[in-house]
């Protein structure tokens, strides 16, 4: 996020996009609520979802899904002709201003009307809501992201921010909302196979020797090219390219996307390791299984969707003969011949302040009470919770001409509804926490399927009825739920629950640039299921024979 | 601004504020029990009385807004009176069995009766049998501990927008119900401001006193809001969650899944032991041989097809230090750049 979220209570518009915000931040929701509530903010909401949230907004707009990058061109096509966009800043702040405006004129409300199905009077509305508004806030989440254009669709909604002066001002910001608890830290870590802590690129020579002079080695050694993706990795596996993978703490057997073409990848592995806290369905396809630890049982920090690095403490001792994951990853590495050694999670963030300038002023001393919005580059840095404040990161910022372009996989005669996939508020993920006890199992018991009750009266479908669903790639069973939430036309399943696995429909067809697979669309067909309602067992791992 | 005195001593404040914020800006303590910092003044339970020089009547200091000029006193034996009789009108209805509820040791009314001296209460009503209608499969309601300050009812209004409880009946009578069952998320709110055992986790019952409790501050394991949480620990199990008013971005809020989300941690299906594959199936390892069968095939295949043939995947489930790790492991020991994570899932 540029901004944090407590600034959508001095925002006058916040428009809220591609997230399910009370179902999955909720914490963040009740900021939006408050906003509404408290201090006449007003939310504009566009999904293809009737989410909650448009109970508390100022308008509610249903675009076809994979429609973005028309409806926002639409926007800003209205907010350049009614004279609404912040002339100043842009001349001021930002360049590629031409070769954008000129992309805009064809994006006329005739035109995206037709590509979206919004009528042009909604169009006009939600440009004169957000354009008119100073300051503005864009929250967006995986609904913007998770589409084969989702890169496209980030920079679009960084046009518009910037055509009306919202970045870099309180209030105002293009947020993305973080799914995962440390998915801002895992990429700030490096966890990219193109860059080091703090986005350093690996391909830059000045870098590579940066980091092998404070790791101990030549800088030959270091891999100079990007490596590969996670989406481009069980591919790679399936070619002979990987011959081994080791997994610390995912599940991708249940999370990614064409699940029967990953079961054939990771079948094609010489040697496959994973490190976690259960036998999810992802180890119990491995070689060799190390333990890890929850976050209960250890010292170190998380960084949160704002940037903001915090503390986690140890509070329990240790099960049975699992150990610390950083232990284990020391532990391997040393026997392979590198060492590491380790006394504390302390110290591993002293190495990473020293060679990541952005975190170069975080320090567990100085985080244990409140955490610091990276970056803060030195120990007197108060941090930086709003970015862009007085110059981009790049310097300009940079508009870009963008055109719509359609989902990889759109609906037809044989496959006409189309499939979202996502969360629901009691479930994380693949459920491999969330599903662990009781109490979130009362709460959300059964995974269903959300099903536009319209459609469901043409297939003859009632609530708790079972559907068959099928896309080019597999098919699943699952109880429906009549819901107003999805227009006509689309099925909303969420991915939890491993034995309703909705990822062996899913397309595996990927953004081009993040490389991020198309979940929020693709083609299915839904009919009633025959014979009698099956019930689905919430099956345990396999047993682990004793040696 | 608006000057005022408080128990002799000369306060400024801005217009508007109550004498209930005026006291606590000078360091004045005015017993209270509905009031809470994050909810509008509710103005139900009489404890705040304070007297204003020139009026008969006590007034409470949580709705009354300051004057200039007023002379504000916050204790005397009839305000004494007063609270103690507020008190004892809540016990009559309220049972002493602190006991075997898990809010002892840190209520709030326990807490003032004792403050109070409360030893006898001299009225008694005829009993009414309530049915504990409001409890949802995570959240217990205990109709003859809740003392109708309406905190749950205001902070689900308020804090979480959603208004999914309410008070039903009157008098002795009355009781807090769900009014829409669908609207309710369990998120607990409610419990996070009853100021008595009324509301209680059902996952925590019985299961340790509050006194023996070690609370952890540390980050949810969820969403990326990133929410500031305690675990709360006794004999090596956590066995409820709470939160600090005040701190974090959820400021004493949180949801389900980081309320009561917990029961992973002490699962009995945790990995406890390394597992090998061995005839098709998995056995259980010591570490010494699994982590040498890992670094000796690691080693193997990059001896014979280079670190390019090897890929991780780091965690967004992991903290920083675990991911910085991972890494540099695969970059300095494997020598290759093909680590990710599932930040695009």
């Amino acid at each position: 996020m540029t901004n944090p979220i407590a600034d959508v209570l001095v925002s006058e518009t916040v428009l809220v996009t591609g997230t399910n915000t009370t179902e999955n931040h909720p914490i963040f929701a009740n900021y939006l609520k408050e906003a509404v509530l408290k201090h006449g903010t007003k939310i504009l909401v566009i999904d293809p979802r009737r989410i909650d949230l448009v109970d508390y907004a100022e308008l509610y707009l249903q675009p076809k899904p994979g429609t973005d990058i028309a409806w926002i061109n639409g926007l800003m096509h209205i907010i350049v002709k009614e004279g609404w966009a912040a002339q100043d800043y842009v001349d001021e702040r930002c360049e590629g201003y031409e070769e954008f405006a000129k992309n805009l004129e064809k994006f006329t409300p005739a035109y995206v009307s037709e590509i979206t199905g919004l009528t042009e009077a909604e169009l006009y509305a939600a440009a004169k809501l957000y354009g008119q508004a100073r300051p503005a806030s864009i929250l967006y989440a995986m609904g913007i992201t998770q589409h084969t254009c989702g890169t496209d669709n980030v920079k679009s909604l960084g046009n518009l921010a910037m055509l009306c002066g919202n970045l870099g001002v309180e209030g105002g910001g293009v947020n993305p909302l973080r799914g995962q608890n440390n998915v801002q830290g895992a990429c700030d870590m490096g966890g990219l196979p193109n860059v080091y802590t703090g986005y350093q690129k690996v391909d830059i020579p000045e870098v590579r020797e940066k980091f092998a002079k404070a790791w101990g080695l030549e800088a030959e050694t270091l891999d100079d090219k990007p490596g590969l993706v996670l989406t481009e990795m069980f591919p790679a596996a399936a070619e002979g390219k990987v011959k081994a993978m080791y997994i610390m703490g995912e599940n991708p057997l249940v999370s990614d996307p064409d699940l029967t073409h990953i079961e054939h990848c990771v079948k094609a592995l010489d040697f496959f390791v994973v490190q976690d806290i259960f036998l999810t369905e992802t180890a119990q396809m491995a070689d060799v299984v190390l333990p890890g630890i929850s976050f209960a049982e250890k010292d170190g920090t998380f960084v949160n969707s704002e940037r903001v690095v915090q503390r986690i403490r140890k509070a329990l001792t240790i099960a049975g003969d699992a150990r610390e994951d950083r232990e284990i990853i020391a532990e391997l590495s040393t026997r392979m011949g590198y060492e590491m050694k380790y006394d504390s999670a302390e110290e591993i963030m002293q190495e990473i302040a020293q060679v990541t300038p952005s975190y170069g002023g975080i320090s567990f001393e100085r985080i244990a009470e409140k955490g610091l919005a990276w970056p803060c580059p030195d120990s007197e840095h108060p941090g930086t919770p709003i970015l862009h404040v007085d110059t981009f990161a790049r310097g300009k910022g940079l508009f870009f001409a963008i055109d719509h372009q359609p989902p990889a996989e759109v609906t037809d005669a044989e496959y006409p509804f189309i499939l979202s996939t996502g969360r629901v508020l009691s479930h994380f993920h693949t459920g491999t926490m969330t599903r662990k006890g009781e109490g979130l199992n009362k709460v959300h018991s059964e995974i269903k399927a959300e099903i536009n009750p319209e459609d469901a009266a043409r297939l003859g479908v009632k609530d708790d009825d079972l559907l068959a669903i099928s896309s080019r790639r597999g098919s699943i069973k699952v109880k429906a739920w009549l819901s107003d939430r999805p227009a006509s036309g689309v099925v909303f399943v969420p991915f939890h629950f491993h034995e309703i696995a909705v990822n062996r429909l899913t397309n595996a067809a990927l953004d081009p640039v993040a490389k991020i697979p198309e979940y929020k669309v693709c083609a299915i067909k839904v009919e009633k299921a025959g014979g009698a309602k099956k019930e689905v067992s919430d099956k345990k791992p396999k047993k682990v024979k004793k040696s | 601004m608006v000057t005022l005195t408080i128990d002799g001593k000369e306060v400024t404040v801005p217009q508007g504020t109550t004498i209930l914020e005026a006291a606590k800006g000078v360091d004045i303590k005015i017993p209270t029990l509905c009031y809470h910092e994050r909810l509008n003044p509710i103005g139900s339970c009489r404890m705040c009385v304070v007297e204003i020089e020139g009026f008969t009547h006590p007034m409470a200091a949580c709705t009354t807004p300051v004057e200039d000029g007023i002379e504000v006193t916050t204790n005397s034996e009839r305000l004494t009176r007063i609270r103690q009789d507020s008190l004892k009108l809540i016990l009559v209805n309220h049972p002493l069995d602190c006991p075997i509820c898990d809010k002892g040791g840190e209520c709030l009314l326990q807490d003032l009766v004792y403050d109070h001296g409360i030893d006898q209460v001299e009225y008694t009503a005829a009993k009414i049998e309530r049915d504990s209608s409001y409890a949802t499969p995570l959240i217990r309601y205990w109709p003859d501990r809740c003392i109708m300050c309406l905190r749950c009812v205001t902070a689900c209004q308020e804090i979480k927008g959603i208004g999914a409880i309410s008070i039903k009946g009157d008098g002795y009578g009355a009781q807090v119900v769900v009014v829409d069952q669908d609207k309710c998320q369990s998120c607990g709110e409610c419990l996070q401001v009853c100021p008595t055992g009324a509301l209680t986790a059902d996952l925590s019952r019985y299961k340790g006193r509050t006194w023996l409790l070690e609370r952890v501050p540390t980050t949810c394991t969820y969403c990326g809001c990133g929410c500031q949480l305690e675990l709360n620990v006794q004999n090596d199990r956590v066995i409820a969650v709470t939160t600090q008013d005040g701190v974090g971005v959820n400021q004493g809020s949180l949801c389900v899944k980081g309320r009561f989300g917990y029961e992973f941690i002490n699962s009995d299906e945790r990995l406890t032991t390394p597992l090998i594959r061995k005839n098709g199936e998995l056995q259980e390892a010591g570490w010494d041989e699994a982590l040498s069968l890992v670094a000796e095939k690691f080693s193997a295949i990059k001896a014979e097809f280079g670190g390019g043939a090897i890929g991780g995947l780091t965690s967004a489930r992991c903290t920083n230090e675990d991911n910085y790790l991972f890494q540099k492991f695969m970059r300095a020991a494997v020598g290759t750049n093909n680590v990710d994570h599932c930040a695009r899932l």
